[in-house]
């Protein structure tokens, strides 16, 4: 095969330069029109837009070197090996040792962060590993099943109401309401369930969708079940042995609490993709018509994905419930939605540790980009796309599973 | 009769098609198809394109719901189950499994979990089931796994377990089709243009094993356009057009009839010697 150079042709050049004058054209009102109203003079600060325009250029130049690179580098391996595609990571992680030394810091980290980091910290931890769990269960409907849900939120939503309102009606404390609240949530995943049955895709993705703003509008408006805009306050954190802890204790206890509630999910659901059921997740969302010609019943498969999707939004809303002491509509808009089905499309869907990670990643990143002031989010959503870009399989390609059929001996790596 | 009596086929009927009539807006797919399979036969369905086999296959298996007709299964045990109306997953469970003309595998899914996703309906652990994986269920995932890679083995796939099902190459594919539906336990075997796009040599191994399936007692209906395996392999011939049977019978009486040569006019040299 010919080695190919990479250059830039005639085609990237200009399309460079078109890029420079757009962003050249859109930076303009606010970049170079400097207007001071008190002595009503407009400056005219052209050499912002010459940076922005060199550096629109420059970027776009870089990307067309990128992808030339890419196209060259995907030619030079093998076709159709869809294997070869692991990552570095995924290499290391195949390594019995690096994996159990790794596993260890961990272990090691996790337990002692409480101890070393301020509450502060500790508190976004709690935030980071809420997420984890979200991630997790999400991940179920989407990265597994393929159902495109884009009103995840609903059952979180649907955990840290029942909480607070079963609290506030009923007294009821945080160890009963985990498990109601869990089983309220994967009620409602059936519930919404049912009417998506048939749909895919788009179309599944716009009726969760409504079904989170519905859940949302209803908390809202609905004022005397849910006490409307003003939420509930004064939920209580969960008890320890009916011991009474400072704020500080709560927090930490809150924490070492969700660290076991989130190995507590790694473990359901791993054990749940490699499972009979999880085939049959995994089965749908490859084709759901050779689905149900190979015996899959499609609607129980599927509603077993949004029921126990939905489990983990459950109990996670009861952990935000009782970490923040309070609940309003406004803290499960859409967004929220959004922020989670970024974690498994970053991470890669089906794939629990790639999940994991961007859980953290999604959720701290932001917090620790805080000293960028203004700056913050615009480099957050930098990081995103440069994600997207360099890795659109996710940080994680979902581990294969491989079996050893009993009486043969294909020897282990 | 091209084989002789006595041998795996009996007359024992294994599915009875009666009047069956498929329409799509204006057009009528199927009109009246009647069909009958003995147990332990290769029956082929042959016709032009658009003659509607594929849908006969689709009405059958429960992905179309026919617009009249009775489907009937006999099952071994003696008894006679009415599938019409019954949903693909339950037709599959009854015992009809079928291949797909343009493959449908799971093709992000390993060789061997494809067949073991056949599996499904022959087990029964639920979420608990996986989440505890008590004995009951562990035991159950073994012989899956067991069950499975036999299959493979059987049908030659055994080397490929762990590679990706959309790795494979087309033969394969097609070939791993048929390993996932036989993992259903079916009694009839519905194969929709199984050598489509098969070289000789693949087209010879596909003829060596649905004979071998047919020995171990499977019924096997098949559409099929080359005509040297449907001559070579069949028992008994259907012949439809304008989803109409227009002759049915031995592949001699089919070569000879009258109306199958006209509805082949042109192609009358694929008939060749078998
Ligand atoms: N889902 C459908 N909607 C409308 N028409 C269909 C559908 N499926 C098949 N048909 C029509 O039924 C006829 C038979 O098609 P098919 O069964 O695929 O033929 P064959 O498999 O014999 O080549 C064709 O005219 C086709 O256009
Ligand atoms: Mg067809």
């Amino acid at each position: 095969m010919a080695r190919r150079t990479m250059r830039l042709n005639g085609r990237d050049i200009g399309s460079a330069l078109l890029t420079a004058l757009w962003f050249a054209f859109l930076a303009l009102p606010f970049l170079a029109v400097k207007i001071n109203p008190v002595e009503q003079t407009v400056t005219w600060r052209w050499h912002a837009i010459i940076y922005v325009a060199l550096a629109a250029f420059l970027l776009s130049l870089g990307g067309s070197l990128y992808r030339q690179y890419r196209k060259a580098h995907l030619a030079r391996k093998s076709q159709n090996d869809l294997s070869s595609e692991q990552s570095l990571f995924g290499r290391l992680w195949a390594t019995r040792k690096i994996r159990l030394s790794l596993l260890a810091a961990l272990t090691a980290a996790a337990i002692t962060f409480p101890l070393l980091f301020s509450t502060y910290q500790t508190n976004i931890m709690i935030t980071a590993l809420i997420y984890v769990m979200l991630g997790l269960g999400l991940n179920i409907v989407v990265g597994v099943a393929g159902l495109l849900d884009l009103g995840y939120v609903a059952f979180y939503a649907v955990g840290a109401y029942s909480y607070a309102l079963l609290n506030l009606h009923f007294g009821i404390g945080f160890w009963s309401a985990l498990p109601i609240s869990a089983l309220l949530a994967a009620f409602f995943g059936v519930i919404l369930g049912f009417p998506v049955l048939r749909l895919r895709g788009d179309y599944l993705a716009i009726v969760t969708l409504g079904f989170g703003e519905i859940i949302r509008l209803i908390l809202e408006n609905w004022n005397a079940f849910s006490k409307g805009p003003s939420g509930i306050a004064n939920i209580p954190r969960p008890g320890f042995f009916g011991l009474d802890l400072t704020l500080e204790g709560a927090i930490i206890y809150l924490y070492y609490l969700m660290l076991g509630l989130v190995l507590f999910t790694v473990f359901v659901v791993n054990r749940l993709q490699n499972s009979r059921i999880g085939r049959a997740w995994f089965a749908l969302r490859e084709d759901e018509i050779a689905c149900q010609a190979m015996g899959i019943d499609k609607t129980r498969t599927k509603l077993t994905a949004f029921a126990l999707g939905a489990t983990w939004a459950g109990m996670a809303g009861v952990i935000f419930a009782a970490k923040t002491t309070f609940v309003n509509p406004a803290s499960f808009t859409f967004l929220e939605s959004a922020i989670i089905l970024c974690i498994v499309v970053l991470g890669g869907m089906g794939s629990i540790i790639g999940v994991v990670l961007a859980a953290l990643l999604l959720i701290l990143l932001p917090e620790y980009l805080r000293p960028l002031a203004d700056y913050r989010m615009l480099a957050f959503g930098a990081v995103l796309v440069a994600m997207m870009v360099f890795r659109p399989q996710g940080l994680v390609s979902r581990v294969r599973r491989t079996y050893v059929p009993a009486g043969k001996n294909i020897p282990d790596e | 009769m091209n084989r002789q009596e006595g041998q795996s086929t009996s007359d024992r009927p294994v599915l009875e098609v009666m009047n069956l009539t498929m329409d799509f807006g204006g057009i009528r797919a199927l009109d009246g198809f009647c069909l009958r399979l003995r147990q332990g036969e290769i029956a082929a369905l042959i016709g032009p394109n658009g003659a509607g086999k594929t849908t006969f296959f689709n009405c059958l298996t429960g992905m179309y719901l026919p617009t009249r007709g009775e489907l009937q299964l006999f099952r071994p045990d003696g008894a006679t189950r009415r599938l019409n109306g019954l949903r693909p997953d339950k037709i599959t469970e009854q015992g009809l499994a079928r291949t797909f003309q343009n493959i449908r595998l799971f093709p992000r899914m390993t060789v061997l979990e494809n067949v073991m996703i056949g599996r499904h309906c022959r087990t029964r652990a639920g979420v608990l089931g996986a989440i505890l994986r008590g004995p009951a269920a562990r035991r159950e995932e073994k012989d899956t796994v067991r069950i499975s890679s036999r299959i493979l083995e059987k049908i030659g796939l055994a080397g490929q377990l762990n590679e990706f099902a959309g790795n494979l190459p087309y033969g394969a594919q097609r070939r791993l089709e048929i390993a996932r539906a036989l993992a259903t336990e079916p009694l009839i075997l519905l194969l929709d243009e199984p050598a489509a796009g098969m070289n000789p040599q693949e087209t010879r191994e596909l003829d060596e094993l649905i004979c071998r399936l047919r020995d171990e007692g499977l019924t096997i209906l098949l559409i099929e356009h080359d005509m040297k395996l449907v001559m070579s392999l069949s028992d008994h011939i259907f012949v439809m057009d304008y989803g109409r049977k227009i002759a049915e019978g031995t592949p001699a009486e089919v070569r000879r009839n009258p109306e199958v040569i006209k509805a082949y006019l042109g192609e009358e040299e694929s008939f060749g010697p078998a």
